[in-house]
């Protein structure tokens, strides 16, 4: 599949969100239901269970800490009975053993509470990879920026630019998630590998050379800030 | 009506015993009195097993001498009897029995007729059956007075009838088994009254100094955590206890001093930006008037609060870090590369901020968490480009270096900035601690709490020194030893 990407190829998503609090679940519904996509909800780890086993969904979105049945535990014994389904742990605890703890469960991704809702839904629409290019693709496209991940080349225009190894890991995760917000924590997580907080704006500076590398002198930018919560990289205008 | 005054007497008596019986069972029920009273116990048993048995012994070798010397005397006596008839050993025994201390002899004929003796009142049936035995009889003392007198005797049958009677006073036996056993059982009484008393008067001084101890932490309980054991200087058990008791004292009221000053810090930092919170919420409800100013106050709510989740943050990771349970996450990290890594990643920044980043490492592994390494070089990174700004139009540079130092890593971040003074820099660790009054710049004040967290986390230290201009944090933490030095020199070659 050509990873030349336009908006209309993002479809809707199917969630189920298995949350306990019902405040919290009725907001994040009526929140992802304005994104545009579909939310089931189960307010207890066996009923998310369930329903994810009964019905096929793009993603999950679990409360770690849950009634009859931990979040964890749902999500390790769904991967038991070979469901591959992407999950997204949502937790309390924050700290680094917890999310690795999350991850070694079978989750996808983990956020720590409280978190914003910008966060969430870029994540839950990266985990869903939507219309995006697949892991096996071998060229991304994003109108005339090509990034080779066999060459480690990037042209414009069919012009080479030089960059340096860490942005070129950088262009590429915002090129596989090409159309979709992608959040400063989401660069930090998968571009350097950390997961923590950091004080100042590091990754915008990134960014903004990145930026300046790709988009300097071209009429048309490729990237883009979403104000709030992250960068994108897409053909259309912002 | 005479015994009236001696009721209260009476009663003060009754007082007075029972609290002297209170004083002693309190005595008894301590372990030192108890020690004491066992070994005393089992030395009393052994003391009277080996006195008994040096008293029988005695008593058996007495016996026995005497009873050999009757068996010659009778022999002698029989010897005489038939060399020189009745007439002679009646003779022989008249004479012996006028030697001082003489044995008691009684000759009778088989007609029961004394023939010869130096005793009277002995029984009569007494003579019937040769043989040895025990038996009592009357002697004049010195005084004159009559007593009865315990003797020992052997009655031999001589040929013809006759029948002659050999005996021993053995009262001097008994005078003299009494001679070894009473004082060896006034001994015993004597070991057994001194040792209670010391028993007594070690457990009082035990006591004194435990009641002491226990005075002081029941004080210390009670709220007050400035009080301490008193030390005898003696260095025995009970100092060296006393010791680390206080040494126990002083971490505890450090950690409550920390907590009380955190729980006040998190009360100013959390409750400023809330109150600032609620305030502009409240304000906005009050005078915003169309979209954009509903929005321009929701917005700045949201970044309030994200602030105060930060703060949050932080203040729980450092408490972890603290608490220790991420030991269990750690694993042999390769220092360099997380040093590389961080320092890449603010490399953007700090060029922006008018700030050269250099880069100088050594291959060293700690055993560590990862993530927190990072965090803190991060936050000490996020310092030296908040505070090591240069003037405008001028270049100001960051230096992070990492040493191997022996065995120690030394992961130091210099800057070039204004610095702090050597009062303050004790200061800056602490929880929250800004140095400038004003809280204009952002961040939470936690971020070299954080670090500090984390070094000590891992068996290290964070410390600061001038760098004449600028400020050096020093993270120094236990290295691991590296396994393969060539792949970690080729590695660092091929950074640079």
């Amino acid at each position: 599949m050509n990873a030349n990407l336009d908006l209309d190829t993002l479809t809707a998503m199917r969630l189920l969100l298995v949350e306990d609090d019902r405040d919290a679940a009725e907001y994040l519904r009526k929140a992802f239901r304005e994104a545009g996509h579909v939310v089931d909800h189960a307010a207890d780890g066996e009923e998310g269970l369930a329903l994810a086993l009964a019905d096929k969904y793009d993603v999950l979105v679990v409360d770690r800490m849950l009634p009859l049945r931990d979040g964890l535990s749902l999500v390790a014994e769904l991967r038991g009975r070979g469901h591959a389904t992407p999950v997204l742990i949502l937790s309390a605890l924050g700290q680094v053993d917890d999310r690795v703890q999350g991850l070694r469960a079978g989750g996808d991704d983990y956020l720590p509470k409280p978190y914003a809702f910008t966060e969430l839904l870029a994540r839950v629409e990266a985990l869903a990879r939507r219309g995006g290019p697949q892991a096996t693709d071998t060229l991304y496209k994003v109108a005339d920026l090509e990034l080779d991940r066999l060459a480690h080349r990037v042209t414009r225009g069919g012009k080479e630019i030089p960059l340096q190894p860490r942005e070129f890991r950088l262009l590429e995760y915002l090129m596989r998630h090409a159309g979709q917000v992608v959040t400063r924590t989401m660069l930090l997580e998968n571009v350097w590998d950390y997961h923590f907080d950091p004080q100042t704006n590091v990754i915008d500076v990134h960014v903004s050379r990145l930026r300046s590398k790709v988009d300097k002198g071209f009429e048309v930018p490729l990237i883009h800030t979403v104000r709030g919560a992250g960068y994108m990289v897409r053909a259309g205008l912002a | 009506m005479t015994s009236a005054p001696r009721v209260p007497l009476g009663r003060e008596i009754a007082g007075a015993a029972v609290r002297v019986f209170g004083q002693l069972s309190r005595l008894v029920r301590t372990t030192a009195f108890k020690l004491l009273a066992a070994y005393l116990a089992v030395f009393a048993v052994f003391a009277v097993s080996v006195i008994g048995y040096t008293a029988w012994h005695t008593r058996e070798l007495i016996q026995n001498q005497v009873a050999d010397d009757l068996d010659r005397e009778v022999r002698y006596l029989a010897d005489q009897y038939r060399v020189g008839g009745i007439q002679r050993l009646v003779y022989v025994i008249d004479r012996r029995s006028r030697r001082p201390g003489s044995s008691i002899y009684m000759l009778a004929n088989f007609q029961g007729e004394v023939l010869a003796a130096n005793v009277s009142d002995l029984s009569l049936g007494l003579l019937d059956a040769a043989g040895t035995r025990f038996t009592t009889y009357n002697r004049q003392d010195d005084g004159g007075a009559s007593r009865s007198h315990v003797a020992f005797v052997q009655v031999f049958i001589l040929p013809g009838g006759y029948r002659l009677l050999v005996g021993r006073d053995i009262e001097e036996r008994d005078t003299l088994r009494d001679l070894v056993a009473r004082p060896a059982q006034w001994a015993v009484v004597l070991i057994v009254v001194l040792g209670l008393a010391g028993g007594v008067f070690v457990t009082r001084r035990v006591l004194k100094r435990i009641d002491a101890m226990t005075a002081t932490t029941e004080t210390i309980m009670a709220g007050d955590l400035s009080g301490r054991l008193a030390l005898t200087g003696t260095g025995d058990e009970f100092d060296r206890l006393a010791h680390s008791l206080n040494v126990m004292l002083e971490r505890i009221e450090a950690l409550m001093q920390g907590l009380k000053e955190v729980s006040d810090n998190i009360a100013h930092d959390l409750k400023t930006p809330l109150t600032r919170l609620r305030n502009r919420a409240e304000e906005a409800l009050r005078t915003a008037r169309g979209e954009e100013e509903w929005r321009a106050a929701l917005e700045t709510t949201i970044e309030e609060s994200d602030g105060l989740i930060r703060t949050f943050n932080a203040l729980l990771m450092i408490a972890r870090a603290e608490a220790g349970q991420a030991r269990d996450n750690m694993t042999d990290v390769d220092l360099a590369d997380i040093a590389e890594n961080v320092s890449e990643l603010y490399d953007p920044l700090a060029d922006e901020q008018g700030l050269d980043l250099t880069v100088t490492l050594e291959p060293v592994f700690v055993h560590g968490v990862r993530e927190l390494l990072a965090q803190a070089l991060s936050n000490l990174l996020d310092n030296a480009i908040k505070y090591g700004r240069p003037p405008e139009g001028e270049r100001g540079r960051i230096e992070v270096s990492l040493k191997r130092d022996g065995g120690h890593a030394v992961l130091t971040v210099a800057d070039s900035g204004p610095g702090i003074s050597a009062a303050d820099r004790e200061r800056v660790v602490e929880r929250f601690v800004r140095l400038e009054a004003s809280r204009t710049r952002p961040g939470s004040g936690l971020g070299l709490s954080l670090v500090a967290a984390v070094a000590r986390l891992h068996g290290g230290e964070l410390s600061f020194a001038d760098n004449a201009p600028g400020l050096v944090a020093s993270l120094r933490l236990p290295a691991k030893v590296v396994r393969d030095g060539a792949s970690a020199t080729a590695d660092l070659a091929s950074r640079r």
